[in-house]
């Protein structure tokens, strides 16, 4: 970072940023050509975000798992072996070359065995929970933390983590809840060390090491696939992810039933325990943003869509700690890119509340002539080509179905072609039309 | 005092309604009026939902109340209470997915509209489908998917209770996350409804009900 960063104004930290990922230090490019392409292609999509007309409209094809379906492999596959992870994705990466404005590396892809390794609770996996023939990994909801437990969360998260939340999504961490706090370790340690001399303690850590070592494994195949293509000229665009407080509490903690309880009877605790998530959520989405080229954090949202909360809950229990984790970012110079899952139609109000040309929001199934014609002058949007016409749809309906797109969002700049959510398997074809669209009818004059 | 309870149910006032359910009980009343009552509550509730002044968390919260009362009324109860429902419904999210919220709220939906339903739960084998229209003999199937795998798992479902010689007396509505019309027809369902109140208008029309 700059010396004088702290003096910067966000607008000034995020073009600082910008520039980072135009010349990202530690990519050696294969040919004067990629290093050009790679330029070309950042500044495609810098433009956009800046609400600016780049060359043409940027695209990003909705693969998700697909790279390991078009090698004809599958996921269960590919997350248990790293050579053919690497080798899925790299076919994928050569023989999209001329269709990719962005390539998403295979981060997203677990490796299978370290989730085995600690006995991973929280997902579901092909051959893991769900049938084998399963093209995504799934979240299986359940309430890991107790109603009662709100109290420990907000005292002290780390040790909440560590000694009541851990142990129900790592198998292995079973005996960890016989564990003291950490910050209980004796000045001089006479009896701190005991409970990890225990078995079933000491078996929890052996996994977690485990864990360790096959990620280690799993990361260099990613690296080398990640490597490959920025050196081919093709730009990352996400450095990390974040999440909404209410989500992290009501997906992956008390549970959907849970928090909707929790709104009734115990409202108070839910606001506590988010300022408590919000500020681990900032922190650790700036350091993913500061380990990486592309300035941008993607924040997937779920429980603040239409329909799941009524406009008084949203501006009470979602917004606030949502927009906090927002702005936190938006004055580190991160622009957060807000993945609105189902439709967002009845919360325009909140996001005209964000500085301009501070965020771009990706819209599933939102209505984005609205979208378009009521935040197009202060965010840039992106979405919207259905998943079931990616699936089951024709080349010529996709191609059909982006140019309306493109004239509806695309003027003046300021719109990602986009899917509203990723695809795993489905026709090449419906790919390549996608991007022949961006061509064709996405050019700017 | 059973006009009271309804619209406390319904107005989601927890310590007031269970007060009011003990008061009743105590006093000697046929606890099948209370849950008369609660069924007319979770109507409203219903309704509610449908016309946007309730969400989810309405819906969860009205259920745990019914629940509560529910478990408070059993012991007085004498024999099973039966109620006349318009019809039966088979529903559950097709296999290899295992999303519920939307699920669980068109169970809701369904059930506060007086049909009967049999919810399958998540991760749903087509065999498990085909099982339950043949033993509830129910003319409508909902099938419930958050993900693109769901399309062709509900291709697969629909297909089986073809190949069971099912499906010409049954109807198939689809819906969740990722569908819409287009997943309908790839999967020949009869009709996509994009909330758990277009399940609710569907079933109406296929039973002809109001």
């Amino acid at each position: 970072m700059e010396e004088n960063w702290a003096e910067l104004s966000p607008d000034e930290k995020r073009e600082e940023r910008f520039k980072r990922w135009l010349s990202p230090p530690g990519i050696t490019f294969s040919s004067p050509q990629a290093e050009k392409g790679y330029k070309e292609r950042v500044t495609r999509f810098i433009k956009a975000f800046q609400l600016k007309e780049p060359d043409r409209v940027p695209c990003i094809l909705p693969a998700s798992n697909y790279a390991a379906y078009y090698a004809g492999m599958d996921l269960r596959t590919v997350m248990y072996d790293y050579d053919k992870l690497a080798e899925a994705w790299l076919k994928f990466l050569h023989d999209f070359k001329d269709d990719l404005d962005t390539y998403i590396p295979p981060a997203l892809v677990p490796p299978g065995k370290a989730l085995e390794a600690v006995d991973y609770k929280l997902y579901k996996w092909p051959g893991h929970g769900i049938s084998g023939d399963t093209t995504s990994y799934q979240c299986a909801e359940a309430e890991y933390m107790k109603a009662d437990e709100y109290d420990a969360l907000i005292r002290d998260p780390s040790d909440f983590w560590l000694r009541t939340y851990l142990p129900r999504i790592f198998g292995v961490f079973q005996a960890f809840p016989q564990l003291p706090p950490w910050t209980s370790f004796e000045e001089i340690a006479i009896q701190s060390f005991v409970p990890f001399g225990l078995p079933e303690v000491q078996a929890g850590f052996k996994a977690l090491l485990e864990a360790g070592t096959e990620s280690l494994k799993w990361f260099a195949a990613v690296g080398a696939v990640a490597g490959e293509a920025a050196a081919a000229g093709i730009p990352g665009i996400m450095s990390g992810f974040a999440k909404a407080p209410f989500d992290t509490l009501g997906d992956t903690l008390r549970g959907t039933r849970g928090i909707m309880m929790d709104i009734f009877q115990r409202p108070d605790k839910v606001h506590e325990a988010m300022d408590k998530i919000a500020l681990l959520a900032i922190t650790s989405a700036i350091n993913a943003a500061n380990a990486s080229a592309a300035p941008i954090v993607m924040m997937p949202l779920h429980k603040g869509a239409d329909g799941f909360m009524s406009d008084k809950q949203y501006e009470t229990f979602y917004w606030p700690t949502f927009k906090q984790v927002i702005m936190a970012l938006v004055d580190e110079g991160i622009l957060p890119l807000l993945f609105a899952e189902g439709s967002y139609n009845t919360r325009f109000e909140y996001i005209k509340e964000l500085p301009k040309g501070a965020t771009a929001w990706w819209f599933d199934q939102t209505d984005m002539a609205r979208a378009k014609n009521e935040l197009g002058d202060r965010i840039c949007i992106m979405g919207n080509v259905p998943t079931s016409l990616m699936v089951t749809g024709t080349p010529q309906e996709v191609r059909e179905h982006c140019r309306k797109l493109i004239e509806a969002c695309g003027k003046g700049g300021g719109y990602i072609l986009s899917g509203g959510a990723q695809i795993d398997k489905g026709p090449a074809e419906n790919m390549r039309a996608m991007m022949a669209a961006a061509k064709e009818y996405g050019l700017y004059k | 005092m059973a006009e009271d309870f309804v619209n406390l149910l319904a107005d989601l006032k927890e310590q007031e309604v269970l007060a009011l359910a003990q008061k009743r009980l105590d006093s000697g009343e046929d606890p099948i009026k209370i849950l008369d009552d609660s069924r007319a509550a979770m109507a409203i509730v219903g309704k509610r939902f449908a016309d946007g002044e309730y969400f989810l968390p309405e819906l969860v919260f009205s259920g745990e109340l019914l629940k509560q009362v529910s478990e408070m009324v059993k012991p007085y109860l004498k024999q099973a209470v039966e109620t006349k429902k318009l019809a039966k419904i088979v529903i559950g999210t097709v296999a290899g997915d295992i999303h519920d919220i939307g699920l669980n709220i068109v169970d809701f939906m369904l059930d506060v509209n007086g049909f009967d339903v049999t919810n399958l739960g998540v991760d749903v084998p087509v065999e498990k489908f085909i099982e339950a229209v043949k033993e509830t003999k129910a003319p409508i199937v909902g099938l419930s998917g958050f993900l693109t795998p769901a399309f062709d798992a509900m291709k697969e479902t629909v297909e089986a209770l073809d190949k069971a010689g099912l499906r010409k007396d049954i109807k198939v509505m689809i819906g969740g996350g990722q569908m819409d019309d287009e997943v309908k027809k790839y999967a020949k369902a009869d009709a996509y409804g994009k909330d758990a109140m277009a399940a609710v208008a569907l079933a109406k029309g296929w039973i002809g009900a109001k």
